[in-house]
């Protein structure tokens, strides 16, 4: 009975914890059954908006983990990158008429598209900008420590202002449509506004930067990996021979030859190359592959560790892994799930990009600064007397939080095709906060978990409600005001339960009364 | 001297500055040529328009909750009572009180609901300026118009009441993290009531869309109801400048309530549980007790508030209006000299007058220089979001 009693518990603690994401599932089953939308077509929308905002999900991670909270100054990062494309757009012309017929930009214009150039002008203007306000919001950070969220929320809005002042009055107004014509004969002026004063509302990005990510070719993407690992392993090679240490030729191989072996094939075999030239991986293939990868390095793993390392026990993990290889790549044959799975494409380099930056912070966690940064995060005292700089740790957290912001709204206006000049940015913050806290993460925890499952329940609800409301009310404007109250729901409910269970454990602490509040207390403070 | 640094230290180093640059926007408009006398006016109007609004944050934060990010919660609550005053008086429930002399300023009206720029409100005013220094503008408004709008205050209190309470027993379970919960509470507020404003029975013809015949409209015009009763009551006129008397004094009116509850037992109680919370509990202070008055105090402030700010702007303006109006009452009450945990009287008056001010000269004297550009609302955002960073900077040096 009490074995129970303490189960029940623990359930119910589970569900206290996890409710924000439990009463999302909720809702998202209730929505996916009321909708009218063909499963085919959800999916698709879902993987689309994935690709979108993943991005600027992940970039809310390293602040959390430093001990900042949820960065809602992350509009800082998205304002960067659109000042980055608004000046690739607004001197496009010249980039054509320079590098369009020029050498090594005319390359790459071959090689990716002249979009794809567009957006690497758009990506070296943006991330110094974003380095830069990176920097200056971690400043601020620093003189407002424990209440960095309410800055960052409040940081948003002001930088937000001085953007509008810049683009609204400073362009045209101070820095008038005669001057810039002076200055920039080729630029494009018709961004501005027919009145001479402010930036066009609206900018269509298509032919310049649309698509720049989602569009390059798989085969392209197999080139730029063997040029940039054979360059790498060469590097790599020169060095370790000139400073006479050990060449380590299997792991440079490990990694060289199987890039080496898919270039090759895709040079060697027609239909290969054929499969690679598309731009959209469906995402079938993506599913079985995966289901084949993991299931292939689970069977290494349990021959590994039964036949060649002879350890003891079960090796539950691998084992578990196969398993759900298997029962995926067995839901791919039913008929529906076939047919849906078939139609959905996937933007092939956008993916990866996701999947590498998710490695990156899996990584980056693990180097010497990313352990200081949970150091900083769980105790800013103890990482002062550790002799860590928690001042300067907290700045580069802000200042990457930033940069990847920048980069994930790059991704993200490259995928709408036409930038809201003064509308997309400010709902960044927002959104990104609201769907890693639907994921489960806290002002305190939060991994990449919690960011790939957020995006993908939040943006299943805030994509069928209106549809939802449309059928349950007659009318969509209740479903959209609903996704508005369901997202600053979401973040007000996660805050207060986060400060409620921060208080409750601090009292505890203080009742039991013994050496615990010195260590809890300490823990909470920050 | 000694004295007059030290006053000069208190009031503090941003203040001045604020004052100087405000002082120096008006000359400016001056020497642009524009009518100094006009453009205070419209500093006057805005001061009693939104002071009460400002009010709302002395006592959240003298409780101790920080500035009360979540004042939309009460601004809901004025929002019903002025709808709900709406239906009552499409319903006849005013008629046979009697209206005043309210021709000059309904015609006025009858201009900005037609679609005509707010900043021409001042016209109604300047109608019937006479041609000495010292005119008597005012009109009596009618017994009807200022029934309903106390009926509008007393309902509108009545919900904030009940919404304080609640939000002050939340606040009470997340202390330490008020000011970022008060905001999303507030923001939750606003979007459930989006909802509401669809689907609640109002029936009222200025209120709801005429063709849907449901669903409340963006703005409802407030001509037929309470559309500045009290601008227009006994307003003067000095040398071009008109005093809205009766604006002014129902804001010094609100003032002196608060002043009074403050000074009282139970005010003094909640500063002080506000102030020290862990001294307060040993003196035998239920501290979170005080902390809900406060809070319902403030919501109930914030609902006031409104009801004077639509009846001075002439429209209730519905769905996503309040959304950041708690951001700039905060602003307003921090430009005055306050911090996130001190707060006075003086520091409403001084704050929504300066903030007001500067919100009305600044971007007058900006479209000097450039006539298309649109200031008023990016000067809003940077003046407001600005000062509140630089509060809570502040903030943190004084708590080391």
């Amino acid at each position: 009975m009490r074995q129970n009693g303490i189960d029940m518990y623990r359930v119910s603690n589970f569900f206290i914890k996890n409710c924000v994401t439990v009463l999302f599932v909720i809702l998202c089953i209730i929505a996916l059954y009321i909708t009218t939308f063909s499963p085919t077509f959800i999916l698709e929308e879902i993987f689309m908006r994935m690709g979108r905002s993943t991005l600027l999900v992940l970039s809310l991670l390293i602040p959390v983990i430093a001990g900042l909270g949820l960065n809602f100054g992350i509009v800082v990062g998205a304002i960067a990158a659109q000042a980055g494309i608004f000046i690739a757009v607004f001197f496009f012309q010249y980039i054509e008429t320079l590098f369009g017929e020029g050498r090594l930009l005319g390359f790459m214009a071959d090689f990716a598209g002249i979009g794809f150039i567009g957006f690497l002008i758009a990506f070296a203007v943006a991330t110094p900008l974003a380095i830069l306000f990176g920097f200056l919001v971690g400043k601020l950070f620093n003189k407002m420590k424990g209440t960095e969220m309410i800055g960052g929320l409040v940081a948003g809005f002001f930088s937000d202002g001085l953007y509008q002042f810049f683009f609204l009055f400073v362009m045209g107004g101070l820095f008038t449509v005669d001057m810039m014509a002076r200055l920039f004969p080729d630029a494009a002026l018709n961004l501005i506004l027919p009145t001479g004063v402010g930036v066009m509302v609206n900018i269509n990005l298509q032919g310049n930067i649309a698509g720049a990510v989602d569009n390059v070719s798989m085969l392209r993407i197999v080139d730029a990996a063997f040029y940039v690992v054979s360059a790498v392993s060469a590097v790599m090679l020169i060095y370790r021979f000139v400073t006479k240490k050990a060449l380590g030729l299997l792991k440079i191989a490990k990694v060289f030859v199987p890039v080496a072996i898919l270039w090759g094939a895709s040079h060697i075999f027609p239909a290969v190359e054929e499969f690679l030239l598309a731009d959209r991986l469906r995402l079938i293939y993506a599913v079985e592959w995966t289901a084949f990868l993991v299931a292939a390095i689970s069977l290494w793993r349990i021959i590994q560790e039964k036949a060649l390392q002879k350890k003891e026990g079960v090796p539950l993990r691998p084992i578990l892994y196969l398993a759900a290889a298997a029962l995926v790549y067995g839901i791919t044959w039913h008929p529906a799930v076939y047919t849906a799975f078939m139609h959905v494409r996937l933007p092939v380099l956008t993916f990866l990009l996701i999947i590498g930056t998710c490695f990156f912070i899996r990584w980056f966690l693990n180097t010497r600064l990313g352990q200081n940064m949970r150091t900083v995060g769980q105790d800013r005292a103890v990482a002062t007397s550790a002799g860590i700089n928690v001042n300067r740790v907290r700045i580069i957290a802000i200042i990457m939080s930033t940069t990847l912001a920048c980069w994930g709204q790059l991704i993200f206006l490259q995928n709408m095709g036409t930038m809201a000049m003064y509308g997309a940015h400010p709902a960044v913050g927002l959104y990104t906060v609201a769907a890693l806290l639907v994921g489960g993460a806290s002002v305190q925890s939060a991994g990449i978990k919690n960011a790939l499952l957020g995006v993908v329940l939040f943006h299943t609800l805030i994509f069928l409600a209106p549809n939802v409301g449309a059928q349950l009310m007659g009318d969509s404007q209740h479903g959209e005001f609903f996704r508005l109250f369901i997202t600053y729901g979401v973040v007000a409910i996660s805050l207060a339960l986060y400060a409620w269970s921060r208080i409750k454990t601090a009292s505890s602490a203080a009742q039991i009364g013994d050496p615990a509040p010195d260590t809890g207390g300490g823990a909470q403070e920050s | 001297m000694e004295r007059i640094t030290r006053a000069a230290k208190d009031f503090g180093l941003a203040r001045s500055i604020i004052l100087g640059f405000f002082l120096l926007l008006l000359v400016l408009s001056g020497v642009y040529g524009m009518s100094v006398p006009r453009m205070l006016t419209d500093v006057f109007i805005r001061w009693g328009m939104h002071g009460i609004l400002v009010l709302a944050m002395v006592p959240s934060i003298q409780s101790g909750i920080g500035p009360n990010f979540g004042v939309s919660i009460g601004i809901i609550g004025g929002l019903l009572g002025a709808l709900i005053s709406i239906e009552l008086r499409a319903a006849g429930a005013f008629l046979g009180l009697g209206s005043g002399d309210r021709e000059v300023g309904q015609a006025a009206d009858a201009v900005a609901t037609n679609g005509a720029a707010y900043g021409d409100y001042l016209a109604d005013y300047y109608e019937i300026v006479g041609g000495g220094f010292f005119n008597y503008v005012g009109q009596l408004p009618g017994a009807d118009v200022v029934v309903q709008i106390i009926v509008a205050m007393i309902i509108g209190l009545f919900f904030a009441a009940i919404f304080g309470i609640l939000y002050g027993m939340l606040l009470n379970r997340v202390k330490g993290s008020e000011m970022m919960i008060s905001t999303y509470v507030g923001f939750s507020v606003v979007a459930f009531f989006n909802i509401m404003w669809l689907v609640l029975p109002f029936r009222a013809g200025t209120s709801i869309w005429p063709i849907a015949g449901a669903g409340l409209r963006v703005q409802i015009s407030l001509v037929d109801d309470f559309s500045r009763v009290f601008n227009h009551l006994w307003a003067v006129s000095i040398g071009g400048l008109i005093i809205p008397t009766g604006l002014l004094l129902v804001f010094f009116l609100f003032c002196v309530i608060i002043w009074l509850f403050m000074r009282s037992r139970s005010g003094m109680m909640m500063s002080a549980a506000g102030a020290n919370p862990s001294f307060a509990k040993a003196a035998g202070i239920n501290v979170n007790r005080m902390r809900i008055l406060g809070t319902t105090i403030s919501t109930m402030l914030g609902a006031v508030g409104i009801i004077i700010y639509a009846q001075s702007f002439g429209f209730l303006q519905m769905y996503s209006a309040p959304l950041f109006m708690g951001f700039t009452t905060v602003a307003a009450i921090l430009i005055g000299g306050a911090s996130i945990n001190r707060a006075w009287i003086f520091n409403v008056l001084l704050g929504a007058f300066l903030f007001q001010g500067i919100l009305v000269t600044g971007p007058a004297v900006a479209n000097q220089l450039v006539p298309e550009g649109n200031l008023s609302e990016i000067a809003r955002i940077i003046i407001s979001n600005g000062i509140i960073l630089y509060a809570l900077t502040k903030a943190k040096e004084v708590a080391r």
